[in-house]
Formats: structure tokens, sequence, C-alpha cells
């Protein structure tokens, strides 16, 4: 007989069914996406999530780890399917191939496998890919197959020349067609209102916490609202923000990445915080109108930071970690 | 001060954390108390509580009747042990112990003659009118010990009044341990000898006001305690949530009253003092009665016993034979344990006796253990989440695991209280309370060899300064004879003179 420590029941949770339940939880948009752009979008997807993969099975026989044990823990899964929510649905199909390569390989097993990445892989791959190939990461087409940039990028694009916000109204997608997702944009990203839809689903099974999407989603929109009400005719208001690009989809799916997020609540919200802070910058005023990978990577490399000095207050000591004291409290 | 000195509670707080596992108690709730049979030999080992080992009373062949005393405490914190049924000690010798490495422990053996012969009893007249002194000191002669599983005697902490500001007993009911009704049971079917039990100790700690906590899983025990305690204005019972570690006495203090208990201190330090109410029980007998702790409740349960029940024990009674009466197993059991599943121990087999800590014997099958093979952590914080007392398990294990105990105690090791909420919840099946165990274990032993170190240190110290002080010592006193001599020397020298003068 063993020495077996308690407790001697479990939960019954894993990581494999904690990634099924994310891949539940996409799933309507990620239809909605595939029937949105057709046959393209299907290819490159499932290009992106077996060439996954591949590349994990292919890292996992080098490194010498059990491929039964991991390659369907869903983690490799999950990775390509949010790269692939991510791409240009009219991407050709080596972005697909390269993307899961960076992912899988430089932005997870270099690090030692699941778990021990520092960044999300997903958005390592789609911002090294939009770095190296920026014409094919930034074509998009609208759902009705015409090309053209995303509501983000328009803006972006027409307020940098000089005009106003309201002489692009004609040209600006209705705000019910940027809720249902009938815009150009990332394969996955288009529809707020599945996203919304998968996020609280996410919440409801305990998945994720609402401190990541609650505080980058209000940072977000905080900071929308004010600088549209400084200056209304060059800063677009909350609804595009929340609607268009890929908030939700970060908000919910990406920025709450359990591996490259924070532990504690209020390190979550601080994680939030920035996320949202540095979105609403890279959209504004910097090169990229479509910031969200940016934002992640960049509070991701201050997740080890954020946990260092965010932890819990443990019980019975105050807050720089001494035991509490009733005997001065009551002496004041 | 105290919330509870003037108040009734009227608000529950909530804790931090926690976890809600099934609770499996539909399988033994329903069975009363039943009174195990007497076994054909006991086992009592001479340590069934934390402190010092008892020390030996009898000799092998003595015989002796049910209440006798077998073996004395030793030191401030021990308890002594008693024959749980009259018969022949067979052996003073070695046996294996209630415990995960089933290494063999001084233990008692007897062999029960049949009668169940009690030893005089002398109970007081009314333990209302002794000193609260001497009701501890009786409590320690009858070898009670905390019975919720803590196995602390129970004399020391109902001595608490001498060291602290004291204003109210609670008595905690809560069994939120999976599986365990044996408190249930006890409170339902002996609630007025309890209630008793527990207005002897509110005496003894000189406290007026009494909380009894008991989990809302449990409405009959509400019921009955509540019913049994309708005279005394001072007792107020109050229904808790379900939610593990309620059982934990500082989260359970910390629901009654918003207050957490001090960083290594004790409840008591908020002027409360938590007992079980097993332990109530046992002192009612040990004062009403005069009879010492030579049995106890536990609950036989599991999906691989036959027929669960509730069974009052004698200490020393085979698992083996506990498990006989409740018809034995259905399957091969893939572990059993000593008390709740969420922070019993393993057992190592069924020959090990029952002790008075027992509070459950679990036999559970591979579906109910739900084993799983380790795998990486991937930081999703539901350790974080579900720790009660605000740690960081993922990041406790991490530096167990690679052996950095400074960086494990300076996240809060101490602060844990093993209650398995973290590992209970892990999807990468990480055995966190494990890892905690070993770094607490790894803590014990290098304070143990510093405190060694030091002690030699200081042995050597004191041995140098005596030797130098023995030098000085010397030294001064050939140097004071050497004077002496001189000065003996001169006077004779100057008596000479004078002589020579004269």
């Amino acid at each position: 007989m063993s020495m077996i420590s308690s407790p001697h029941t479990h939960s019954g949770k894993s990581v494999q069914l904690t990634m099924l339940w994310v891949m539940l939880a996409l799933a309507p948009a990620t239809v909605f996406g595939l029937y949105l752009f057709g046959w393209p979008a299907i290819s490159l997807f499932l290009i992106t999530v077996l060439s996954c993969l591949l590349a994990e099975a292919i890292a996992l026989k080098i490194m010498g780890k059990p491929i039964g044990k991991y390659l369907f823990d869903g983690s490799a899964i999950l990775t390509g399917w949010l790269l692939a929510m991510s791409l240009p649905p009219s991407a050709p199909w080596w972005i697909g191939v390269l993307g899961a390569f960076l992912a899988i390989i430089v932005g997870k097993q270099v690090f030692g496998g699941i778990g021990q990445n520092l960044f999300n892989p997903a958005m390592v791959a789609r911002v090294a890919l939009l770095i190296s190939f920026p014409l094919e990461m930034t074509t998009w087409v609208t759902a009705d197959g015409v090309s053209g940039a995303t509501p983000l990028g328009h803006i972006r694009t027409e307020t940098g020349q000089g005009h106003t916000l309201s002489s692009l109204a004609d040209s600006l997608p209705s705000v019910s067609d940027m809720g249902l997702g009938m815009i150009g944009g990332s394969m996955g990203e288009t529809s707020a209102v599945l996203l919304l839809l998968g996020g609280l689903f996410l919440l409801w099974k305990h998945i994720i916490t609402w401190h990541i999407p609650v505080s980058m989603i209000g940072t977000l929109l905080l900071l929308a609202g004010i600088m549209h009400a400084i200056s209304p005719e060059v800063y677009p208001g909350m609804e595009v923000h929340l609607l268009a690009g890929a908030t939700l989809l970060g908000a919910f799916f990406i920025a709450t990445d359990l591996v490259t997020s924070p532990v504690s609540p209020t390190g979550q919200l601080v994680f939030g915080a920035g996320c949202g802070l540095l979105v609403y910058v890279i959209r504004t005023w910097a090169g990229y109108p479509e910031g969200m990978a940016f934002a992640v990577l960049l509070m991701n490399a201050l997740t080890p930071l954020i946990d260092h000095y965010f932890r819990p207050r443990i019980y019975g000591r105050d807050r720089k970690g001494e035991p509490l004291n009733y005997a001065s409290e009551e002496g004041k | 001060m105290g919330y509870l000195s003037t108040h009734k509670i009227t608000k529950l707080f909530r804790i931090r954390g926690g976890v809600h596992p099934h609770d499996c108690k539909t399988l033994s709730a329903n069975q009363a108390i039943e009174d195990l049979p007497m076994p054909a030999l006991l086992h009592i080992p001479l340590q069934q509580h934390i402190g010092a080992a008892a020390k030996p009373a009898v000799q092998r062949g003595d015989h002796v009747l049910k209440g006798q005393l077998l073996a004395n405490s030793q030191g401030m914190i021990s308890a002594p042990v008693h024959a749980p049924t009259s018969g022949r000690v067979v052996g003073v010798g070695h046996y294996p112990a209630h415990h995960a490495s089933g290494l063999s422990v001084h233990t008692i053996t007897l062999q029960p003659d049949g009668k169940d012969e009690w030893i005089a009893l002398n109970p007081p007249a009314d333990p209302f009118t002794l000193d609260p002194a001497e009701i501890a000191t009786r409590v320690a002669a009858a070898g009670i010990v905390g019975l919720g599983g803590a196995t602390f005697p129970s004399a020391v902490k109902l001595n608490l009044r001498n060291r602290y500001k004291l204003h109210t007993l609670v008595i905690n009911g809560a069994e939120c341990e999976p599986y365990l009704t044996c408190d249930d049971r006890l409170m339902r079917e002996y609630s007025a000898n309890t209630i008793d039990g527990i207005r002897i100790m509110a005496y003894a700690l000189g406290v007026e006001n009494i909380v009894i906590g008991i989990e809302n899983n449990k409405p009959e025990a509400q019921a009955a305690m509540r019913e049994a305690a309708t005279a005394f204005p001072n007792i107020q019972v109050v229904g808790l949530p379900m939610r593990y570690p309620m059982g934990s006495e500082k989260h359970l203090v910390q629901t009654l009253t918003g207050k957490e208990t001090p960083a290594r201190g004790l409840t008591a330090d908020i002027g409360i003092v938590v007992h079980n109410p097993a332990t109530a029980l046992a002192v009612r007998d040990a004062l009403r009665e005069g009879k010492p702790l030579v049995s106890r409740v536990m609950t036989v349960s599991g999906g691989a016993i036959h027929k669960p029940r509730n069974l009052r024990v004698l200490l020393g009674t085979k698992v083996q034979d506990v498990i006989d009466y409740c018809e034995g197993f259905n399957v091969e059991p893939t572990r059993l344990i000593s008390g709740g599943p969420m922070m019993g121990n393993v057992l190592p087999d069924t020959r090990v006796p029952t002790v008075k800590g027992c509070n459950g014997i679990l036999a559970l099958t591979t579906k109910e253990v739900s084993e799983n093979q380790e795998s990486p952590c991937i930081r999703c914080a539901s350790c974080v989440q579900a720790c009660p007392c605000g740690l960081l398990p993922l990041e406790m294990a991490a530096n167990a695991r690679a052996g950095n105990l400074d960086a494990v105690t300076k996240l809060g090791l101490m602060d844990c209280i093993a209650c398995g909420s973290c590992s209970y919840v892990c999807p990468a099946h990480i055995p966190l309370v494990q890892y905690f165990n070993y770094a607490k274990g790894e803590l014990a032993n290098r304070q143990r060899a510093k405190h060694k170190q030091d002690e030699t240190k200081r042995l050597i110290e004191q041995r140098a300064a005596r030797m130098e002080a023995l030098e000085r010592a010397k030294k001064e006193m050939m140097e004071r004879r050497k004077r002496e001599a001189a000065a003996k020397k001169a006077a004779a020298a100057a008596k000479q003179a004078q002589e020579a003068n004269a």
C-alpha cells in the first residue's frame, strides 16, 4: 500500500474537460464564422487545427514525452482553433500551417509544453504572421465576399487622413450588423452576440471568472466613452469598440487563457484593465487598428510580475503578511 | 470585544473559497447508532492523541475491569488510556498502528472476559458545584480527547480560561466531511445528554454563551438540538451553509462572527473555544457517570461497504471486526480510509485497531476515489479560488517540488490547514496536499536539525565557558597561594628580622 495523501475524492474536473468546455463555448461563433465566410474559411480552419496537432506530435516526439498522454489533452486543438478564429478567412492555406507551427513550437513547446508558456501561443503566431506577411494578414473580405477593411481599420485610415467620423457614417456597418457579425474581420471575431453567449457559458461553467472580461471591457469602454465625449468626430464611441474588432473574442477567450493570465482575483482585475487600456491605445494611436493580439501579449509579459505583487490575503494575516492583532486594534 | 458576548447570532459571514463535494451522507444517515458486539481481542494503542504517549500501568496477565486505567498520561499534553471492557491483559507490546505507515506502536492487547464489568465509578454529585479546574482534571483523567478527529487532549482546551479572556463556547456540529454521519446521529439520538455535556464544558470554561453550529444538510440534528436546548436561553443552535471546510474551527468561528483567528494563534485569541459534540457527550459521561472514554461512535461507509452503519465501537476493536459487522465488502475497496475522504488517512490494512480519533471507516471504490494520473499545471487558478486560507497552492506546490522550502514557507505553508480543497478541484490531478505535507515534514526536520545544532552549540559554549571559569579559578587559586606564600615568607622574614633585632 502506497502512502497516498488526502483527499480521497475528486471533483471530476480534468484538463481535457476544461478544454472541451472552452471549445464548446467557441462553437457557436465558429460555426457562424464558417457559415459566413464559406469554404475558404472551413478549409483554413481545418488546416490550422490539424497542423497544430501535427506540430504538437512532432514536438512531443522530439522531447521524448508520451504522445498519447499529451496530444489529445485538447490544448493543441484549442490553440489551433483560436488561431484560426483570429486569421483573415481568406488567408492562404500556408498561413494556417506556418501559424500552427509558430504557435505550438515557438509559442508553447520551447517553454516546456502545456502550462509552461509565458505568452498566449495563438497570439504569438498571429503577431508573427502579421509582422511577416502584412498583406495576407490584412486582406479582409466581408460576408458578401467583397474585400475591404474592417470597421476599425476603416475608421483608423480615414480619421488618420483628417476625415470626420460623421462623414464616414454611410461607409460603416450598423450596430446591429456588428452585433450579429455581418462585417469584415477575422473568422471568429465577428459575431459579438455569439461570442458573448460563449463567454457567459464559460462563466457559468466556472472555467473563467468575471474579473478579466469585466475589467478589460470596462476599461476599454470607459476610455472610449471619455475620448468620444471629448472629440466625437475623431474617436468612435463605445458601441464600435465593444462590437467591432476582437473585443469580445479577446475578453472572453484570449485574455482569459488560463496559462498566461494571473491567478489571483486582484491580479486578474489589473491584467484585464491593462489589456483594455492597451487595446484602446493601440487601436487609436498605434499602427495596427486591430490591437488585441499585441495588447494581450504585452500583458502576458507582465503576468509573472502581477502574480508576484497581487497575492490574495492569507487567512489570519494582514496584507503585509503579519498575523492579525486584535489587541492593538482595540487599544487604538 | 465580543460580537458574541452580548449578541445572538443573527447573521452569518462568508468564508473565502471552499468546495461543495457530494456529501454521500444518505448512505448511512438513516442508520441509528448500534453497539458493535464484543470483539474477541482488543488492541489498545498507548498513543491515541496528540502529545506524549501514555505509559503502561498494567502488566501482562493482569485482570482488568472496564474503565480501569491501562496507561497513564505523560506530561502536560497527553491522555491516559482505559480498559474498554473487563478481561485479561494478554500483551503489552507492539502492534500495527492506526496509521498509513502501518508501523508497530506500543499497544496493550486485552482479551475480553465477556462480562463487560465496570470498575467502581465515582461521579460527582453535581458537576456544577465543582471547581471548574476540577472538571478539567476529571476530563483529563477520563482520557477524553477531541473526538472530531483532532484528538487534542480536551482538558488542555478546557483550561484555556486561565490564559485567555473567553466569552463563547462553539460546538462544531458542521460535520462537513462527506460520508460521515456519526455526529449527526449522535446529536439526533443523544441530544439531551450532549447538551448536558456542552453545559458542563461551558461551566468549566467560565463562559455563558453557547453556539451550536450544524450544517443545513442535517435538519433533524438541528431540530433535536434546538428541542433539547429550549430550556437554556444561553444556547443558540445555528444552521450553517453547506460548504467544505465549514468544520475547520477557524473557519467555523469566522462564519459565526466574521472574525479571523490570527495566524499561528488559537480561536481563544478572539475569546472562543470550539469543541465537538461527541467530545461533549464524552465529557457528560465522565462527569455524570464517572465513565472514562472507552468507546466512540463512528460511521462505516463508502461504496465498497455492504451495509453502511453508524456504530459505537470499543476502542481497540480491529477495523476488520467493524467491517465484518457491516457485512463486509461489496467489491474490493480501492482505498480504506480512517476519517472522511477530504482529510482522512489511508489505513494499511484491516488488522489495525480503531482509536479515539477515528470518526469514520470508509471503504471507497475506484469510482469514488477517482484517482487519476498527474499532469502539468495549467495555471487555471481553481486551487486559488478553492483555498479557504487565501494561499496560492499552485505556486506552493511548484516550489515544494523544486525543493525550495524557504519559498514555500514564505508563501504560507504553515497557514495551510490541509483541507484538500485545492487537490479536490485540480483538473490536472496534482496531489497538492501531498506536496504540502512533504514540505511541512521537511520543515519540521529542518527545525529539529537546527534545534539540535543550536543545542549542541549552546552546550559547547557552556562547556567552553565552564572550562574557562575553571581555568580562571585555578589561576586565581595559584596566584592567591603564591601571594599567601609570599606574604608568609615576608612575615617570616620580618619576624626573623625582628627577632634578629631583638
